[in-house]
């Protein structure tokens, strides 16, 4: 498995580190957040069998972290890029 | 018919040519009182169990493919119970106990080698680690033997216990009665118990819905056709989320795949289950000579059941440093099993938000191992209603009360545990 990083282009699998699933959202408001939300966002992952959006860290490379999306049947990814923060606390 | 040594010196006399099918193959009826959905291990020892303690015996296992298809023809067959935390040693001594008197129990031979389980250690810090866990482990009634460097050469000569190996051995801490299993045994034995008792076994034969009414299962829908059930038991390992999906659960569950290797045969090395303690590297010698090991998760959600080659190379790099014999030894066989990793890397027995709907997963790579105790607990639960005393902690909603079982102590990182 290779993944393509924006800045260094196609590296092998054993530069990077797994940084889990990319679709949970931390609580918007922490404070307020319902314990039901937390368990939510800490625990209960989709899993699919299928396409995947998750973090990858090129920990032996660049060192950015990036959103892939990787189909979790065959590992073809069809989307990597730099995972950065947007306005509102969500990951892009 | 029941096996003995009469039977097999009559069979023997004419040509093994009257040997009986083990189970029936049954077309699927329209209703049974329970539906366990599902057809490995945990299913069939969980219909085994819910005819046997419980007198329950209208009831189909559903098997997408073959029996022994999944994981228990695909794992490295140890069995042992020395779990840290009280919940697990408890559960898990329960299954070694069952192990203990399964042959007999079911007639069948599961092969149960008690060679003993070892796990070496490397630090000081691993050896206070591993005394503490082999005190815990007597105080909960389960063996456990603390070896200094001499005691593990003695007990496997294969492993490097120079002072000079890249991570010196400083001791371990043996379960005596840990060992290995026969595993595809386990599954035909169980198939063959369960069916005797009159439970129909149905293979190639998918789970595609639930029918589900007010809050209430209603049965199953399936590539052969609508059958009606009280009760469903869900029981299918790797899957679990996209079965689960499919009856609305939402579940605490990622997919990795675990790698497992066979070498080819030699003559015989090591006989005992060994553990390294620098990497996760687990190893033991099957009856034919082949060397089956297993190495760490490839860390990153899979429903491909083969690995990585990144893995490969660190199996291949712990096996080498641990025992500099297997070096030139050829792999035969390579594979990859789909684990339901949970987040605190503890089994999940349970009732459902759907009424008359069971869940049993999320079993890490410990399943094989407790595979009795996991269908002893999942058939009194299904069978009453009410958890097992021994599999109470591993409910679905420990994740919302806080009360988790973390052995490895790592967080909610399923590929971690």
């Amino acid at each position: 498995m290779r993944i393509p990083c924006p800045w260094c282009g196609d590296r092998p699998l054993s530069e990077f580190t797994y940084g889990g699933d990319a679709s949970k959202a931390r609580p918007k408001n922490p404070e307020k957040a319902s314990p039901e939300e937390w368990v939510d966002y800490v625990y209960l992952r989709d899993n699919p069998a299928g396409k995947h959006t998750e973090y990858w860290h090129h920990s032996g490379g660049c060192r950015s972290w990036l959103m892939v999306t990787r189909d979790t049947r065959s590992h073809e990814i069809s989307r990597a890029v730099l995972a950065k923060p947007q306005p509102g606390g969500a990951t892009s | 018919m029941r096996y003995s040594l009469g039977s097999i010196i009559r069979n023997a006399a004419t040509g093994h040519k009257h040997w009986p099918k083990q189970w029936r193959e049954p077309e699927p009826k329209k209703a049974y009182d329970i539906v366990l959905v599902g057809g490995g291990g945990h299913g069939l020892a969980t219909a085994y169990y819910l005819a046997r303690n419980h007198g329950l015996t209208n009831i189909a296992v559903l098997e997408k493919g073959y029996l022994g298809n999944g994981n228990i023809g695909r794992n490295t067959t140890i069995v042992r119970s020395n779990y840290l935390c009280p919940e697990n040693s408890q559960f898990y001594e329960h299954s070694l106990k069952l192990w203990e008197g399964l042959s007999r129990d079911l007639n069948y031979n599961v092969m149960l080698s008690q060679r003993g389980a070892l796990v070496v250690f490397h630090t000081p810090a691993q050896r206070d680690a591993a005394i503490r866990r082999g005190n815990a482990l007597r105080l909960n009634g389960v063996d456990a033997v603390l070896l200094d460097t001499a005691g593990v050469k003695k007990l496997a000569p294969a492993i490097d216990c120079s002072p000079t190996a890249r991570f010196p051995v400083l001791g371990g801490m043996l379960q005596p009665r840990g060992g290995s299993v026969r595993h595809d045994a386990v599954a035909w034995g169980f198939a063959r118990g369960a069916d005797a008792h009159g439970v129909d076994i149905i293979q190639n034969c998918e789970v595609t819905g639930f029918r589900i009414e007010k809050d209430r299962v209603r049965g199953v829908e399936t590539s052969r056709g609508s059958i009606a059930a009280k009760k469903v038991g869900i029981v299918v390992a790797g899957r679990s989320s996209l079965v689960g999906q499919m009856a609305g659960l939402r579940l605490p569950i990622e997919s990795h795949v675990l790698q497992c290797f066979v070498t080819e045969a030699i003559k015989p090395v090591l006989d005992t289950v060994v553990s390294f303690g620098a990497a996760h590297f687990s190893i033991v010698q099957s009856d034919k000579g082949g060397l089956v090991f297993n190495g760490d998760l490839d860390g990153y959600n899979s429903y491909a059941q083969r690995g990585n080659m990144a893995v490969v190379e660190n199996v291949a790099a712990s096996a080498v440093s641990f025992m500099p014999c297997m070096s030139r030894l050829r792999l035969l066989r390579h594979w990859g099993g789909i684990n339901d990793m949970t987040m605190d890397g503890s089994p999940i027995i349970t009732k459902t938000p759907v009424k008359g709907l069971f869940f049993n997963g999320g079993w890490c790579y410990g399943g094989f191992k407790a595979t009795p105790a996991s269908g002893w607990t999942y058939a009194h639960l299904i069978a009453n209603g009410e958890p097992h005393p021994l599999a109470s902690s591993y409910l679905l909603e420990r994740f919302e009360t806080g009360l988790v079982i973390n052995e490895s102590g790592t967080g909610p990182l399923p590929g971690t545990h």
